[in-house]
């Protein structure tokens, strides 16, 4: 509770400064568990780049690419168009569902282990320990006046701050282009403007957020914590004070003093030092609790040391909270995680990315659009027949030039030829070269005899000479003028 | 409302005494980094304004010291494009016409350049889609009055055709054969029906029959004795199936008794010849461009001595 004189003068209290936050460190199994998903975390985003994945002498050798430039999107044995962005799109749909199960079924553990904020944040926290010291130290410097060692202390881990921000803006871009080139030519000045101007970038989020913002992006900035919230329900996991159990508080002693008039909790305020984002567990469920559990950790160790049972402080669903404070016991967990919301969830969740392995696996890498001349529409030859041209866009999807047909079918005596050839030699096939991994583009003559329908419908079909069994057809128009006088 | 306000037990921080079916408004204060972001984009503003051009003035905005316009961004814009673009000028009026076709990246800039050219200079009456109208020549089609090789279409382009103050330009004049008492009425008529039958518009009759004698003695010294036309004097072929003024008897009618030609300017004097061979690359592309003769006579010549104006002669 804050000063009742400071809430009577709301004037003063427009704005709030930060409180900090100090938190203290401890072992246990999660703070272990966070140090696994922390190295496996940063491990896949600083490591994924540098892998090589053979794609051939035409295409890029790296596993995981977005090539911006020439709008690929490389990730090891499948390699996606403009055209497919679908398949990102299902990606990022289910990583949207994939948040709703997490959450549904185990809480906020994605805001506790790992978003990019809560990790760095916590590589940011143990920076500071490594040269403040631990939470007590950091207070003391905190109020120190600034001399020489505070000086030093500040600018050391600053700077320790800013190379890891650095690192991490600096990863970020070898995802868009060859990272040992791009790394190479970072250092010597030759990279593109925008390399530098997104690890600037990158360097300052990261140096304030990590040093500086912290929890407050988690409370203020983040809309997740509140959509999470009403994902939740009661028998979603979250880290739980057992009130029931702990109150009232009081110390050892006075426990020892008035046996049987105090709870398990000795109000040691262990729970709130390790917090790292400064609330305490002990009022309940709220939006600053990111459910990183070290709160758990710390309070273990605490019971262990009065010999009281584990647990006070505990990821307990609010079903099981009360079943436990009426005395009974915990609903199964296997119950609790089969319920027809989670099913659903993994349900849809599944059958989306069987979806898309499903149309990766079926896809064709090779396509046929033609655009109809839509001016003129036709063209009157001299020797009564009429012509229609069409520009057809040729993708060529696969690693290696090919060698495409394009053969005509449906519209009677007429013929097929491409701006290379002439009326007189064509047939009704066109064969094109497509260069590896891009698009070809032909522009397609047909002449047909004059007399006939003003508008017959045929086919346009393509075959790349090397595998005959992939083909894509296109459904075109041919136009004949009105009526011939 | 003010009245409403309380302090809220749980929080410890004041209402704002708003009620809304019991839910009320808490006065939390703001985090003080928000006014920081408040104060970071006054200066933001502060700093463009003088940068950039800001304050709206009478004639135009406050310049900004960086000199930045759109305008210029646009211009900038154009004289890189254009800065690109002169080596490919450059080797398009270097090289020979006759070996264009052959260097296939030349002649795919040049006709991309050239459908923008064309888009410019050409569409008020050929047309958008270079298919012109009645009197204005389809561009797309196989049959030239005047020629179909690049080298012909280029000449075209550069002379003009009927500019009558241009000794090298394109120029025939058919007679006014009605209005100037060459023929009477009833002889055109027979005229008429007698075309009509070249192109296979009508049976053949009487009338036919008299307008091929006619037909002999008038018309044969520029449309040829089998009425295929000569390029050499932009006479078009009145056998195919292509016409520029429309085969029924009124047209017909109308065009051996008044005459008809159409005009074009020649280019020659108003565009570079980079642009000129842009054109020509982009028209001979539409789809009716024909081969280079083979003999070594001028174009002209040997489309004269071409039978049939379809290609497939012209390749041999």
């Amino acid at each position: 509770m804050s000063n009742p004189d400071e809430i009577l003068d709301p004037e003063l209290k427009l704005y709030e400064k930060r409180k900090g936050v100090y938190p203290k460190a401890v072992d246990g199994t999660f703070r272990k568990l966070k140090w696994v998903i922390m190295a496996v975390t940063l491990g896949i985003y600083y490591i994924t780049p540098w892998i090589r994945w053979d794609r051939g002498p035409y295409a890029p050798d790296q596993a995981v690419l977005v090539d911006l430039a020439n709008r690929r999107f490389f990730m090891f044995g499948i390699e996606i168009w403009p055209h497919e962005f679908y398949y990102v799109a299902g990606m990022l749909v289910m990583a949207g569902i994939g948040l709703f199960l997490v959450t549904s079924a185990v809480g906020r553990a994605w805001c506790g282990y790992s978003c990019p904020q809560t990790v760095w944040t916590d590589l940011f926290q143990h920076i500071e320990r490594a040269i403040d010291g631990d939470r007590n130290a950091q207070f003391r410097l905190q109020d120190a006046p600034w001399g020489p060692k505070k000086i030093a202390k500040r600018l050391s881990k600053w700077t320790v701050w800013l190379l890891v921000a650095m690192a991490t803006g600096g990863a970020w871009i070898f995802y868009f282009a060859d990272a040992p080139t791009l790394v190479r030519d970072f250092f010597t000045g030759e990279a593109a403007f925008v390399a530098y101007a997104t690890v600037g970038v990158l360097t300052a989020t990261t140096f304030i957020f990590g040093g500086f913002m912290r929890e407050q992006v988690c409370i203020y900035m983040c809309p997740w914590p509140r959509i999470q919230a009403a994902m939740m329900d009661e028998k979603s996991l979250t880290v739980t004070y057992k009130d029931w159990r702990g109150e009232p508080r009081g110390s050892v002693k006075k426990a020892e003093a008035q046996p049987g008039s105090f709870g398990d909790c000795i109000d040691c305020n262990q729970c709130v030092a390790v917090c790292p984002t400064g609330i305490d567990i002990r009022e309940g469920p709220q939006i600053g609790c990111i459910t990183c559990a070290l709160c758990i950790d710390a309070c273990d160790k605490v019971m262990d040391q009065v010999g009281r049972p584990r647990g006070l402080i505990d990821y307990v669903t609010s079903e099981d909270a009360e079943l436990e404070q009426a005395g009974q016991a915990h609903t199964p967990v296997l119950k609790t995680l089969f319920r027809p919301r989670i099913i659903l969830y993994f349900s849809v969740w599944g059958a989306i990315g069987l979806a898309m392995l499903f149309a990766v696996g079926n896809r064709t890498r090779i396509d046929i659009s033609a655009n109809h001349d839509r001016n003129p529409l036709y063209v009157q030859l001299a020797d009564g027949d009429v012509r229609n041209a069409y520009t057809a866009n040729l993708r060529n999807m696969e690693n290696r030039p090919r060698t495409m047909e394009i053969s005509m079918s449906g519209l009677g005596q007429a013929v097929l030829w491409s701006s290379e050839g002439t009326r007189e030699t064509a047939g009704h096939t066109v064969t094109v070269k497509v260069p590896a991994d891009s698009v070809g583009r032909v522009r397609l003559f047909v002449a047909a005899p004059g007399a006939g329908p003003q508008r017959e419908e045929f086919s346009l079909t393509v075959r790349a000479e090397d595998d005959r069994t992939a083909q894509d057809t296109h459904d075109v128009f041919f136009e004949r003028p009105e009526s011939a006088e | 409302m003010v009245d409403k306000q309380r302090v809220d037990e749980a929080t410890g921080t004041k209402t704002v005494g708003h009620e809304w079916d019991g839910i009320e408004e808490l006065d939390t204060p703001m985090p003080r980094w928000w006014l920081w972001t408040l104060y970071a984009t006054i200066i933001w503003a502060l700093v463009y304004v003088v940068l950039y051009p800001a304050w709206p003035m009478l004639n135009s905005a406050t310049e900004g010291v960086l000199g930045w316009s759109s305008r210029g961004e646009y211009q900038k814009a154009v004289d890189a494009r254009e800065a690109e673009l002169e080596p490919i000028r450059q080797a398009l009026v270097s090289t020979d016409i006759h070996d264009l076709p052959k260097n296939s990246a030349l002649l795919n800039e040049a006709i991309q350049g050239g459908r923008s050219a064309f888009k410019v200079h050409c569409v008020q009456c050929h047309g958008a889609g270079a298919a012109g109208s009645k009197g204005y020549p389809n561009l797309n089609d196989d049959e030239w009055l005047w020629g179909g090789d690049m080298e012909a279409i280029e000449y075209t382009l550069v002379h003009g055709i009927r500019n009558p103050d241009h000794d090298d330009t394109r120029f025939s004049q058919m007679p006014a054969f009605g209005r100037d008492g060459i023929l009477q009425p009833n002889e055109i008529q027979d005229l008429v029906s007698h075309v009509r039958v070249l192109s296979n518009r009508e049976k053949p009759s009487a009338s036919a029959t008299r307008g091929a004698a006619l037909f002999e003695v008038n018309c044969t010294i520029c449309h040829g004795s089998d009425a295929k036309g000569d390029r050499i004097q932009g006479a078009p072929n009145l056998t195919d199936a292509i016409n520029l003024y429309g085969l029924d008897r009124a047209s017909l009618t109308d065009t051996i008794t008044n005459s008809r030609y159409g005009v074009m300017p020649r280019w020659g004097q108003r565009l570079d010849a980079a642009t000129i061979r842009m054109l020509t690359a982009y028209v001979h592309s539409l789809g009716g461009g024909e081969a280079a003769p083979v003999e070594k006579d001028s174009a002209e010549q040997a489309a004269a001595t071409s039978e049939e104006a379809t290609p497939a002669d012209e390749q041999s």
